[in-house]
């Protein structure tokens, strides 16, 4: 296999450790109260439509989308609204959510609960579209992007591929690897209706080698499914980045600045995909994911089916208990995921996983002094120069920032990984686009 | 309580005292020739040079700079080692500690430290001697394995210096070949020469091990190497009398040791591959002009220090690749 697929440009290779890779999803059981954050998508926050005492079902609407680039949210659970007010969020922020105490788990009457896997897509586009508007799907891989948004190109636009994102880079995650194994079928039959809402002909799946049986079984299910093509790619991260993907799948490269879409790209997370399918064909609202919750002292390493909502605390009691030597819980995977600063925090739409790292590997090496061995420079897969990037954002040089394309850094965090003198480079890098981002825009504004 | 930090929450297996002993490591072969050849002289230069270097650095950093002390991160110990690498086995020892003082004190510390000097410091080291001694620094002793008995050490010109010599006096090539060293002996390290330069076996061997390990990339040994054999390589066939062959000019002198070990110095190359090639070239280029026109019979150290003096232009100039050039598609506006 000498010839799989892959980017070009730069990628590390973290060990993998995909501890929960042979577990299969376990439903979790509904939590006592369930904290629906506001704020669960990139862009606008919700606007809630609840107040408190409400009584709600599951699948019902609680919130609607705050802006274009926004998202309904539904309630995950039946019971009454207990409050709408801050909650602390997985990064320590006050942000509003509706809280709801449980009782029972009455479902909304119109969402489909059985088990039937509906084929036929009988929506047109235009009906998928709404649907999955009124759905509030978001990117599950975790940029929670809203979904509707990206399937509606831009006027002049069109797309020509749907690439369905089943790479799963991240080291320990195994989320996407569990629904690709278990509901690969209904996953294939929302790629599809996420072909037919694009009008493309052609949709790809990325999958990385180090998954043979996801690779295998789709395979197998895609010979049914016209014009899905199951792609298998090299282990290197970051891989799961969109434009990466997209490189390694159709050899092109989204310009600087720009959109997948103009390369004629469209790219949808295994997840988001079926949830997509749930949506269209089940008439399910985004209420529950797969979470994959491990981490090396972990005693049941696990995929869990959650509510929108669950404290991550649950999560961790069912996978074995918090254990005593944890340092660091990680809201995602090591490479790109938050770390929390409790475990009170709740599940929300972008959560794959939950990481619980050992007090030995919770703390970063202390920071050395460069030695110009630019390896930074050589894994970055935007072709940047994290080590000149750095030094120029900590000076507060934001035009030559800029000139240097700063913008174009994707926060993979590669560079950081592999520095030898163990500098912070993305800490500094991130401060560098916060600032460079401000002076753009106020200059547009202009 | 929890650690937060900003991600990754991972670290690779890279650090600066694992590449710094990766590179020990890659110079071991050519520690063991110098010791074949050079004998008990040459474990005196050598655990001199190292143990000034570490002191030099620790004093500096303690008494002048009063930071924390970074002598374990191993650099010093392999400034040191390049040090005694590029300086004749018979170097008094006031000397080689002059020349630690010059690397470390003048050449790195004095830029503020490892990562910011712009020069190699082991070659600032070796050009002051140069100067400053340049009849110690030019008595080599000849080689003689250590199976061959103490004996008093001879001493005599590099197969460099012969030819140079030669040449000007006029004579040709021809008469010139039975008189410096053949081939094989280059390549074993049975030449005049420096204490670690003398065998390109045992450099291209660490080089090797370093190229394994990701230490250093192929880009400027064979920028240096390439552009060094195709210079000579037309002077050579332009006229095999008045010049030497490609292969004499590749195995003798400090060519390979600066190919392999002192111009790939992390932090006075430059950052991208392009950058590197462009370097190399620069090192090959001013190594023949010197060696041929100049008037030193060696150019190699001067070639790697102008070179250098220009990383930080080349670094300006040699941007990465960047994602996003090539779309492989036509963008609309």
């Amino acid at each position: 296999m000498g010839l799989l697929k892959t980017f070009k440009l730069g990628g590390v290779h973290p060990a993998e450790n995909k501890l929960s890779a042979q577990a299969p999803i376990e439903a979790l059981p509904i939590p006592k109260k369930a904290f629906v954050p506001l704020g669960q998508n990139l862009g606008a926050p919700s606007k809630p439509l609840v107040k408190r005492g409400d009584e709600v079902k599951v699948g019902q609407l609680i919130a609607t989308a705050g802006g274009f680039i926004g998202s309904n949210i539904h309630s995950p659970v039946s019971g009454k609204v207990f409050k709408i007010d801050v909650v602390l969020d997985s990064s320590g922020f006050r942000r509003p959510a509706v809280t709801i105490n449980v009782e029972g788990d009455e479902w909304m009457e119109n969402i489909d609960r059985s088990d039937e896997i509906i084929k036929e897509i009988t929506a047109t586009p235009e009906e998928i579209i709404n649907k999955v508007k009124d759905a509030g799907l978001v990117g599950m891989g975790g940029a929670t992007f809203p979904t509707q948004v990206k399937l509606t190109p831009p006027p002049g636009m069109t797309a020509e591929y749907l690439i369905i994102n089943g790479v799963e880079c991240e080291p320990y995650l195994t989320s996407d690897h569990r629904v690709m194994l278990e509901r690969g079928e209904e996953m294939l039959i929302g790629a599809q209706i996420l072909m037919k809402a694009l009008k493309v002909t052609k949709g790809y799946v990325g999958i990385e080698n180090n998954k043979p049986d996801a690779i295998e079984h789709l395979s197998k299910l895609a010979n049914d499914y016209q014009g899905i093509e199951i792609v298998p790619l090299k282990v290197k991260y970051p891989q799961g980045g969109e434009k990466q993907l997209i490189k390694a799948v159709v050899n092109r490269e989204v310009p600087s600045g720009k959109l997948p879409i103009e390369v004629g790209c469209v790219v949808q997370n295994v997840g988001t995909a079926l949830a997509v399918y749930e949506a269209v064909q089940k008439n399910k609202p985004l209420i529950e994911r797969v979470v994959t919750v491990t981490g090396k002292a972990v005693s049941k390493p696990s995929n869990f089916l959650v509510r929108i909502g669950t404290p991550i605390g649950e999560l961790i009691e069912a996978a074995g208990g918090l254990p005593d030597d944890t340092g660091k819980v990680i809201g995602g995977g090591p490479m790109m995921g938050k770390s929390l600063l409790s475990t009170d925090a709740p599940v929300v739409k972008g959560t794959s996983g939950i990481l619980l790292m050992k007090k030995a590997e919770a703390h970063r090496k202390p920071e050395q002094a460069c030695i110009r061995c630019s390896k930074c420079t050589h894994v970055c897969p935007m072709g940047l120069e994290p080590y000149l990037l750095s030094r120029v954002s900590k000076l507060g040089k934001y035009d030559m920032a800029e000139q240097e394309r700063i913008m174009d850094c994707i926060e993979c965090g590669s560079c950081q990984y592999t520095c030898p003198a163990a500098i912070p480079l993305l800490d500094y890098l991130r401060l560098g686009k916060n600032k460079t981002g401000q002076l753009i825009r106020s200059r547009n504004k202009k | 309580m929890f650690t937060v930090s900003g991600s990754p929450h991972v670290h690779g297996e890279y650090s600066t005292p694992k590449i710094m002993y990766g590179v020990v490591i890659a110079m071991v072969p050519a520690i063991l020739v110098s010791i074949w050849f050079f004998g008990i002289d040459a474990v005196r230069v050598l655990v001199l040079a190292v143990a000034a270097s570490i002191f030099f650095e620790w004093v500096i950093q303690k008494y002048l700079m009063k930071e924390t002390s970074t002598i374990a991160d191993g650099s010093a110990l392999v400034t040191g080692i390049l040090l005694a690498f590029n300086v004749p086995s018979n170097l008094p020892s006031w000397m080689v500690i002059i020349g630690a003082l010059v690397a470390i004190g003048m050449a790195k510390m004095s830029f503020g430290g490892l990562g910011k000097n712009v020069f190699n410091p082991a070659l600032v080291a070796r050009v002051f001697l140069l100067i400053s001694f340049p009849v110690q620094m030019t008595s080599w002793p000849k080689p003689r394995a250590i199976t061959e008995g103490l004996a008093d050490v001879i001493t005599g010109p590099t197969p460099l210096g012969i030819v140079k010599e030669g040449l000007s006096a006029g004579k040709t090539m021809s008469e010139l070949t039975p008189e410096i060293p053949t081939y094989l002996q280059d390549m074993t390290g049975q030449m005049g020469g420096s204490m670690g330069e003398v065998s390109a076996i045992a450099l291209i061997l660490g080089g090797i091990y370093m190229l394994w390990k990701k230490i250093i990339t192929w880009h400027i040994p064979v920028a240096v190497l390439g552009t060094t054999a195709l210079f000579t390589g037309i002077l050579w066939g332009f006229n095999p009398e008045s010049y030497a062959d490609p292969a004499f000019h590749l195995l003798t002198g400090g060519l390979m040791l600066g190919a392999i070990f002192m111009a790939t110095d992390m932090v006075t190359s430059p950052m991208t591959h392009g950058g590197q090639l462009l370097f190399g070239v620069g090192v090959g280029i001013l190594t023949v002009l010197i060696r041929v026109w100049g008037a030193y019979p060696e150019g190699v150290s001067f070639a790697i220090l102008l070179m250098n003096a220009v990383v930080p232009l080349i670094n300006r100039g040699f941007k990465p690749k960047r994602f996003g050039t090539n779309p492989g598609i036509e963008i609309k506006a």
